[in-house]
């Protein structure tokens, strides 16, 4: 079943071409990569899935429903959430308050005005997010403000906020960009233990290791537009690949 | 028709200085990236450069004049200035008279001498600072120099007059063919607009075709990119300060003699030079220009008692109606840059 | 207690011990010495103390937790006064239905500003507060004469109707009261050379004073208090985590708005005179300045810089030049003339100035206000003590902070 169908996806900035007839599907439960070289147009499609920018023409559809036109915040809601490249954070709260806020957007929908309770007596919300926070090994910092953390800590941050959500369809951006070695393999099996929940995942990546520890479908874009498509063991011999990345210095 | 050019008229002086203190507000906030609440008071200070030149130039002792007496028949005692005294009462007496666009000359390095003590001094430290900061430090800012102000030249308002050659009106209506005497506008209005008109054709000039010009224009586009380039932007920003606030000095300078200037002229000025600046579309210099006008013009089309007894109090409100409603319909303002500040 | 946790009801307690006890502290030096100027324990200035605390705790709800820099607030105090004196003249005078109807309006007022307003962030919206403020200003002072009195103020007169009251009483205008305490009334009690005042109105601006607190803290701690904070941090992520920030910016306006018009309703409960001049932008810069020099986002800060900003406001505007240079009488002459002249312009009239500066001063060099100072000076203290203890300490504690 296709979780998530885009249809002839087309955006320009000027005169540029920065989506160009792009169709993808992505089968639910999977884990579905996109690559290309810098400015082949990844950011701007996952842009168009989360609200933040509106395609000229084309259709994008989550689980037969329309995305376009969406505020990001029902997107959401929807069950999509992102990943961004530069962690986007609650930076002046604690990590505690950070994976809160999204745990209470997921219980109580759009708007609930809770001014009588208290952070701390929120027991159903706290063991959530305390759980979420000791899978991704942030348990210890709980209390914490959110802009303390290296980047890389910031970057799992976002994806407990993520996490405790129960996504139906997760999108990371360069989940492991700047990240030291030590640091990507655990971030690989944080992302690997979190599949097994059923969670589906779109991965942007440079690193081709993490791509193909995680990928069960991978899609390259170059220039806009998607130019191949296929199986890990497709992707890795196809001269078209290696043509876009210039030499294929990369695989 | 006669009417409405009569409003129009009445519009550009006001709007003159709308338009002179929002240039003046939309430069620092283009170049520098800061919102700067003392701006009102710049032209408050300007205001009072020539208010401080007449008293100088005024300055009197008391002589004995022996050729006339008073009614008890001792010899009369007069004012003599000194100047007159110096120069001769006729050169002097047409320098005093002269004295508010003589205060030009003084004020230009008086307040360039303000604009950059204020940058170096206290918003320099303000850039990476937020909005709010910046906001909250100035209007600190202006309530210190108003109450300077305040302190040495007292609460009420000093007039300053006109030289004499500009104190009459010009009858607009026989010069395009209405009934005389149906548009009839002083000199000195004149005077400011023509005035106006100068300064910022002046500063458009300097940005245009100068080399520091560009390097400032290029500054407010893209910050970032010409630091990168060895430019040492900072110096220049500096200077675009110390010329905003010498074109607010001289908007306040050639106004004192159609409002007496007090210690909180600027203030009212600047609550509405905001509300220009916005509805210009923030760094946008010629919106910024053309908004001015454009709200003083209907300001004074709102004060016309036909306009009132139509709508009670809309002279009160129209700048503010009007920034509101650009607001919400169109945030960028009439000629902002889109994404400038826009969030 | 009241299901606030320790630390919040330690809190809670002290500004009570504060408040209950402002005639004795306010009052420190004896009636008739030197400093009994510099005494603050008297009825009018207490009350506005509290008021003017409750105006910026609620200014602190919008301004400290969402970041959203209103320009305008003083509109919504403004428009409460004119409410509450209304009640009184059309009701009766007692302040209860007064105080109700100025929360009640103000309410809806700030709601209808509050949604136009909040369309648009950051800077735009500080001047959008400002240009509905100012006009409220200028039509209160000319269309809305009517209602608002114009330049005379809105008073009370002996031919108001007061359907619940009276219009007159013994040929008077009568008293405003609570269920038949007068406001004004109250009891001196004087020992030794002191003298204490216990003014009935201030103590009921305290206790509104003091269950306003104890709701500021209940916000401030509640998830919706977590959400707003969120709105200051980052709406972009709280978009994308699925919560439109929108209402709950609203919310957080419309319960400021609504402290202001308590604020104005319990001005004129203790004083029925209702001004345009309350609705000024200055008065609207002043509630913003007590804010950020007790402290923006901090539970007390609004309270402590409402009673230094008034306590300043009321000592600096009373001194004049002959006790300036009382003060400084134990001076050489040339430098006692010096330091008078210079004092002179911070006093009496001056005293603007002096609040400049102060501004200036916080922002610069206190953003935290008065509680990050109060906090500084505690942790050096703490530090100071620790290396004296051991030298080990120290590290451990400033790694801690």
């Amino acid at each position: 079943m296709g979780i998530l169908k885009v249809r002839n996806l087309n955006k320009n900035f000027g005169g540029l071409k920065a989506l160009n007839e792009i169709n993808l599907d992505v089968e639910e439960g999977t884990v579905h990569a996109i690559i290309g070289p810098n400015g082949a147009g990844k950011s701007t499609l996952l842009n168009t899935f989360v609200g933040r920018l509106v395609p000229d023409t084309g259709e994008v559809n989550f689980d037969d429903q329309p995305l376009l036109n969406r505020q990001p915040y029902e997107i959401n809601q929807m069950g999509v959430c992102r990943v961004f490249q530069t962690p986007e954070i609650f930076g002046e709260l604690s990590l505690l308050d950070n994976v809160m806020i999204p745990t209470f957007a997921k219980r109580d929908g759009s708007f609930v005005l809770n001014g009588w309770g208290r952070m701390d007596r929120e027991t159903d919300v706290n063991d959530q997010a305390e759980h979420v926070l000791e899978d991704v090994g942030l348990a210890d910092q709980r209390n914490e403000l959110a802009n303390s953390l290296s980047r890389g800590d910031k970057r799992r941050l976002e994806l407990a906020m993520c996490l405790v959500q129960a996504p139906r369809l997760l999108l990371l951006d360069e989940p492991t960009a700047g990240m030291s070695r030590a640091d990507t393999n655990n971030t690989i099996d944080l992302l690997k233990r979190i599949g097994e929940r059923g969670i589906t995942k779109i991965v942007i990546e440079h690193d081709m290791h993490v791509v193909f520890s995680l990928a069960e479908k991978i899609s390259v874009m170059a220039q806009g537009a998607v130019i191949v498509e296929g199986a890990p063991d497709e992707i890795k011999g196809d001269p078209k690949v290696q043509e876009a990345y210039l030499g294929g210095a990369h695989l | 028709m006669d009417v409405i050019i009569l409003q129009v008229l009445n519009g550009l002086d006001k709007g003159s200085a709308y338009a002179l203190i929002a240039l003046g507000l939309t430069l620092i906030f283009g170049t520098l990236g800061v919102v700067n609440f003392a701006h009102g008071a710049l032209f408050m200070l300007g205001a009072f450069c020539a208010v401080t030149l007449n008293r100088f130039l005024t300055l009197s002792h008391q002589v004995v004049d022996p050729s006339r007496t008073d009614f008890l028949g001792n010899p009369l005692k007069v004012e003599v200035r000194y100047i007159e005294e110096w120069l001769g009462p006729e050169i002097g007496g047409a320098i005093i008279d002269w004295s508010v666009p003589l205060s030009i000359l003084l004020a230009i390095p008086v307040m360039a001498l303000i604009g950059l003590a204020m940058e170096r001094g206290l918003i320099k430290h303000f850039y990476k600072r937020p909005h709010a900061d910046q906001i909250l430090v100035t209007f600190g800012l202006a309530i210190v120099l108003q109450q300077i102000v305040k302190y040495f030249y007292g609460a009420n308002p000093i007039a300053t007059p006109a030289p004499e050659a500009f104190t009459g009106s010009f009858d607009f209506g026989v010069l395009l063919g209405f009934e005389p005497f149906s548009i009839i506008y002083p000199y000195w209005r004149l005077v400011y607009f023509c005035f106006a008109i100068v300064i910022i054709a002046a500063v458009f000039a300097f940005l245009r075709f100068t080399t520091f010009g560009m390097v400032v224009r290029a500054g407010m586009a893209d910050r970032e990119t010409v630091g990168l380039l060895g430019i040492n932007i900072g110096r220049r920003f500096t200077v675009m300060f110390a010329i905003a606030a010498i074109v607010a000095g001289l908007a306040g300078v050639m106004y004192t003699p159609i409002v007496a200037p007090n210690y909180n002229m600027g203030m009212n000025f600047l609550v509405l030079s905001f509300v220009v600046v916005v509805v210009g579309g923030m760094g946008s210099l010629p919106g910024a220009v053309a908004a001015g006008f454009l709200l003083g013009i209907l300001e004074s089309f709102a004060s016309m008692s036909a306009v009132i007894d139509l709508v009670p109090g809309i002279n009160q409100v129209i700048i503010y109606l009007v920034a509101i409603i650009v607001l919400l319909v169109r945030p960028r303002g009439l000629m902002g840059r889109k994404g400038v500040m826009e969030d | 207690m009241l299901g606030l946790s320790r630390k919040d009801t330690t809190l809670l307690l002290i500004v009570l011990a504060l408040v209950v006890l402002a005639p004795f502290l306010l009052n420190p030096f004896p009636e008739d010495s030197e400093l009994a100027r510099f005494n603050a324990g008297y009825p009018d200035l207490m009350q506005r103390f509290v008021i003017f605390g409750i105006f910026a705790m609620g200014f602190n709800i919008l301004f400290g937790l969402t970041g959203y820099l209103s320009f305008g607030h003083a509109a919504f105090l403004g428009v409460g006064s004119y409410a509450g004196v209304w009640m009184m003249k059309l009701l009766t005078v007692n302040v209860v239905p007064a105080i109700i109807a100025s929360v009640a309006v103000a309410g809806v007022f700030s709601l209808l500003i509050g949604y136009i307003c909040l369309r648009r962030s950051g800077i735009y919206f500080s001047i959008l507060t400002l240009a509905f403020a100012q006009m409220s200003f200028a039509l209160a002072y000319s269309v809305l004469t009517p209602i608002t009195a114009g330049e005379t103020g809105l008073q009370l007169s002996l031919n108001d109707p007061r359907i619940l009251g009276s219009s007159a009483v013994d040929g008077t205008i009568p008293a405003t009261n609570f269920f038949g305490i007068a406001m004004r009334d109250g009891f001196e009690w004087a020992v030794g050379g002191w003298k204490f005042t216990f003014n009935f109105g201030y103590y009921l601006c305290a206790v509104i004073m003091l269950i306003a607190f104890y709701i500021s803290i209940r916000i401030f701690r509640s998830p919706f208090g977590a959400m707003l904070r969120a709105v200051k941090s980052n709406q972009q992520r709280m978009n994308y985590t699925g919560i439109n920030p929108k209402p709950y910016t609203l919310a957080a306006f419309v319960i400021s708005g609504m402290y202001a018009g308590l604020a104005g309703g319990l001005m004129v409960a203790v004083d029925p005179l209702a001004g345009a001049d309350r609705m000024f932008w200055t008065a609207s810069g002043e509630v913003v300045l007590m804010t950020i020099l007790g402290g923006a986002g901090t539970l007390v800060g609004p309270l402590l810089g409402a009673g230094v900003i008034k306590y300043f406001e009321n000592i600096f505007s009373r001194l004049n030049e002959a006790d300036l240079n009382q003060m400084f009488s134990g001076l050489p002459d040339g430098l006692q003339s010096a330091m008078v002249t210079v004092a002179q312009m911070f006093v009496g009239d001056g005293w603007l100035l002096t609040l400049g500066v102060m501004f200036m001063a916080v922002v610069i060099f206190l953003p935290g206000g008065i509680v990050e100072g109060g906090q500084r000076v505690a942790g050096w203290f703490r530090r100071k003590s620790g290396t004296e203890k051991s030298g080990k300490a120290a590290p451990a504690a400033s790694a801690a902070e």
